[in-house]
């Protein structure tokens, strides 16, 4: 096999690739041993806690600390005035760290005090004597957009409106995507459904509440240990916002108890370190679940008009949607990935997706699987399944006759190369679940998902052994079982077991930058750079080999973990394992090391496609999940398992958001279920067994063909989830999520209106 | 502020602390004692993270004041393997993939364990409704659900072996 680190250098054949081995961390989690963010302590170690806004919008006029920071026992307090105020794009990072002149929703941090145990840093907080002068407040989007609205930043002119609005609003940006004509589209459907949704903001509900334990010195040196799909952005956006050099702050990846987008950007982090510069202290901040609920980003909640045409024999001849999310306090909602993403399912001619991103008294919105995408999903997805069944036709064969495939060109721009998503609607057809026999008040639902995936900036080292083991140091944080991935790939890659190698997460200061675990990334770009990284490494070895027997380094090949003599040479010398080469390293040349940086591109993007049948209690509005079925093109599985375990998980996810979930606010403007018993995410005997079919749809721009997993499965459960409520309760459902009461209420205006 | 001084036994281990009377049995095993196995996710017993046995009951001990330990009997995941030999439904948590980031693992196992040694032969819906108590947000449960069920088969198998 030629050795130059060519990507399109692909493998098709596998020795280890597709193996379900134990994964290098297992021990250590099942034994209680792992740690996490909340599980780090240091000598002289302090607690710091965060006095957050009662209030949905008030300007703070004025915040009185003294008594506070006079209560034994308390080592620093910080405001806003310990934090450098700054107009550019980190400003509103900041300012959702720490307010300045205005809360702008329940929860919003005004101050946080540093105390030697958390009883008396609760007491420190209850005295600081904060002035407000309350605003009107606004939380739902459709509200937010109406003129008269409260205004939340009277500096807000939409963009992207022609012409320049003259007065400031809610509405911080308008997007659009489009190909064709929709007219004339529309005018060649013999059946049109338009219809309007609106779906609530949910959590992303990872168990591990943020922590952190940081440690900042007078010379402007500091650590921190933080719980964080990004530890290398952690590093850069703290030390902006404190204004330290990059190179003085070192910051570790614990483990991490969940992200699932959450986990990256900032909160507690530049605080604590203000507290420990302040204090001259360690600081720890553990984030309690009350406030990860009103502090941290949720997802968008959403408004959203779809319309879609089809002809009586099932081509779909226009769509247009308009999309309205709501972000939080801040700009920045995922509007624009809805846009993208609402029609990439289909191959259309004539497509119109417009979105307005708006700001509200809620907490600044933050990634959540596959951001945007899955609430356009659920509405776009609704109305095929309805317009299906209009024209009378199989909902596969329907998805199936307008599906997008290699060489079309999404409304988002580009022409895709080889997809599944043929694949994902044919294997769903072909599953026994989807001829399983149904019972009364109960319903079948299909639904299916597109998400782009990321790549980004990543690099690896790897590091060899003198007893033949090796040492993999990557940058991205592993949530669900990367790292057995990597040692995957390293150990096919190198000809040597899996159990010889070892990976790590390198802290920042150990490894050079990492962009974040996020848009599924992992397994595709750490993944890209160790194969390099290996082949860098045994590239080497040829080269020591050649030395030894004194031949040309060219006159080498690398065969089943093994240098040979090729050529002329060919058989003159016994063959040298991987393992001999390291162990006679040190006399061949010393330490052998491969690393590989790359700002990887083509992370290929993925389809899905989910299949449910639910039962509905017409006399309590309750919905059980009896099967759920999912086929997902994954590219390449490298440990089926944890893809399988992706597909449940955001299976699993899309169950809550489908059925229970939702952001609760009262006329106050506060969050009314801030916790895990009034915030009800999916249990054990909520879920079914999740069947799951991978598809393996190569990926031509990774070596092994790997397409990430994580978040494309969150994408069609909502839509095939209201698509099977919908059938079994004879009333189509607008509004997530699908929860009892709004069951009732969707049953009981059917039979008013069958009364009429 | 004068401190509860308790006496218990923790995984066999006799232990003694001194505690705040308002401090939770969690917070005594993970601020004072270093038992950081049972973790923190919700603080108001919704969530499982922190399950332990007490006098072989299941709870949750953020639900439990550091003081009511005295003289009890505490059973925490730390405890779970015996020396270097794993739990069985460790190793199947390990074999089936039942953890994704890992955070409400040592709940689970706890719980699991608690129900296995009350009913060894459960079906997938006692399972799943013994398991309600613990969230996970990762793994959809499916993986957790096979794993507790392939431990209660193995584990009779190995007790009709030993027989």
């Amino acid at each position: 096999m030629p050795l130059e680190g060519d990507i399109a250098q692909r493998k098709t054949t596998f020795k280890q690739i597709g193996t379900r081995p134990i994964r290098p961390d297992g021990v250590d989690k099942v034994t209680g041993r792992a740690r996490f963010g909340a599980d780090a302590s240091a000598p002289g170690m302090l607690i710091g806690k965060v006095l957050r806004s009662p209030h949905a919008h008030a300007r703070i006029r004025k915040i009185n600390t003294a008594k506070a920071e006079a209560l034994a026992g308390v080592k620093a307090v910080v405001t806003r005035d310990d934090f450098k105020d700054r107009n550019d794009a980190l400003r509103d990072v900041l300012v959702n760290c720490m307010a300045r002149d205005k809360a702008l929703y329940d929860g919003h941090a005004v101050a946080a005090v540093a105390a030697t145990t958390a009883a008396i840093a609760d007491k420190a907080l209850k005295l600081i004597v904060v002035d407000y002068e309350v605003l009107p407040h606004v939380t739902d989007v459709d509200e937010a957009m109406k003129p008269g609205a409260p205004i939340l930043d009277k500096t807000m002119f939409t963009n992207n409106v022609e012409p320049k609005p003259t007065k400031p609003s809610n509405v911080a940006s308008r997007c659009e995507f489009a190909l064709g004509d929709i007219k004339a589209g529309f005018a060649k459907a013999d059946v049109v459904v338009e219809r309007s949704f609106k779906t609530e903001a949910t959590h992303q509900g990872y168990i591990e509440p943020h922590a952190c334990l940081a440690n900042l010195g007078p010379d402007g040196q500091g650590e921190i240990w933080v719980c964080t799909q990004g530890h290398y952005m952690i590093r850069n956006t703290c030390a902006d916002l404190l204004g330290l050099d990059i190179s003085k702050l070192r910051v570790t990846a614990s483990e991490i108890g969940g992200g699932f987008g959450g986990k990256t950007t900032v909160f507690i982090e530049p605080v604590a370190l203000a507290l420990s510069r302040k204090s001259g202290r360690p600081v720890k901040m553990v984030m309690t679940r009350n406030e990860v609920f009103r502090a941290t980003g949720p997802t968008s909640s959403t408004s959203m008009r779809i319309k879609v045409g089809t002809t009586r024999d099932g081509r779909i001849t226009a769509a247009e949607a308009d999309l309205r999310y709501q972000g939080g306090a801040f700009p920045g909602s995922p509007v624009e990935l809805g846009a993208m993403t609402a029609f990439a399912c289909y191959d259309l001619e004539n497509v119109k997706a417009v979105g307005y991103d708006v700001i509200t008294n809620r907490p600044k919105q933050a990634a959540y699987r596959a951001p945007g995408a899955p609430m356009a999903a659920f509405a776009v997805e609704s109305v095929i399944d309805e317009l299906a069944k209009k024209i009378r036709m199989d909902p596969v064969d329907f998805r199936l006759k307008n599906a997008a495939k290699q060489g079309t060109k999404s409304a988002y721009g580009p022409t895709f190369g080889p997809i599944g998503l043929i694949q994902t609607l044919e294997a769903i057809k072909a599953h026994p679940n989807y001829r399983a026999p149904l019972g009364p008040n109960q319903g079948r639902g299909l639904a299916s998902g597109f998400w782009f995936n990321f790549a980004g900036q990543t690099c690896t080292t790897l590091n060899v052994n003198l007893d033949g083991t090796v040492a993999l140091a990557v940058g991205t944080p592993d949530i669900g079982g990367s790292r057995a991935s990597m040692c995957l790939m390293a150990a096919e890659e190198l000809g040597i077991g899996y159990e010889q190698v070892r990976t790590i997460v390198a802290d920042t200061s150990s490894l050079g930058y990492n962009d974040v675990t996020d848009g599924s990334r992992v397994t595709f770009a750490s993944g890209l750079a160790t194969i390099m990284a290996a082949r860098e490494v045994i590239k080497k070895m040829c080269a020591r080999a050649a030395k030894t027997w004194g031949i040309s380094a060219d006159a080498v090949t690398w065969e089943d973990g093994q240098a040979k003599p090729a050529g002329s040479n060919a058989g003159n010398f016994k063959p040298m394992s991987f393992k001999e080469i390291a162990a006679a390293s040190h006399s061949t040349g010393g330490p052998l090391a491969g690393h590989h940086e790359i700002n990887a591109d083509g992370a290929g993007v993925s389809f899905a496609t989910h299949l449910c049948d639910v039962e509905v209690d017409p006399e309590t509005g309750y919905t059980r999940v009896l099967r759920y079925t999912i086929a997902q093109d994954a590219g390449k599985a490298i440990h089926p398992s944890y893809v399988e375990g992706q597909f449940q998980g955001g299976a699993a996810q899309g169950i809550g958001w489908a059925l229970n979930e939702e952001y609760i606010y009262g006329k106050d403007g506060r969050l009314q279920n801030a916790g895990f018993l009034d915030y009800r995410i999916p249990v054990a005997s909520d879920c079914p067994m999740i069947d799951t079919i991978i598809v393996e749809v190569a990926n031509p721009k990774h070596p092994y063909g790997v397409r990430g997993v994580g978040e494309t499965s969150i994408v069609p459960p909502m839509g095939a989830i209201a698509n099977a409520v919908s059938a079994a309760i004879g009333v189509r459902m607008l509004e997530l999520p699908m929860s009892p009461p709004r069951i009732v209420h969707a049953l009981d205006s059917r039979l008013k209106k069958a009364a009429d | 502020m004068s401190g509860h001084h308790v006496t218990t036994t923790i995984n066999g281990d006799s232990v003694e602390f001194v505690c705040e009377p308002q401090e939770s049995l969690l917070d005594v095993l993970r601020n004072h004692l270093g038992l950081t196995g049972a973790k923190e996710g919700c603080g108001t017993g919704d969530c499982g993270a922190c399950s332990i046995e007490l006098d072989g009951r299941l709870v949750c001990s953020c639900l439990v004041l550091g003081a009511e330990a005295e003289g009890r009997k505490i059973r925490t995941i730390e405890g779970m393997a015996k020396g270097d030999k794993l739990h069985p439904l460790q190793k199947k948590f390990l074999e089936h993939a039942a953890l994704q980031c890992g955070i409400c693992t040592p709940g689970f196992l706890v719980a699991a364990r608690a129900l296995l040694e009350r009913t060894p032969n459960p079906t997938e819906t006692q399972v799943r409704y013994w398991l309600a108590g613990n969230l996970c947000r990762c793994t959809g449960y499916d993986k957790i659900v096979r794993a507790v069920l392939a431990t209660a088969v193995e584990m009779k198998q190995e007790k009709r072996h030993a027989a």
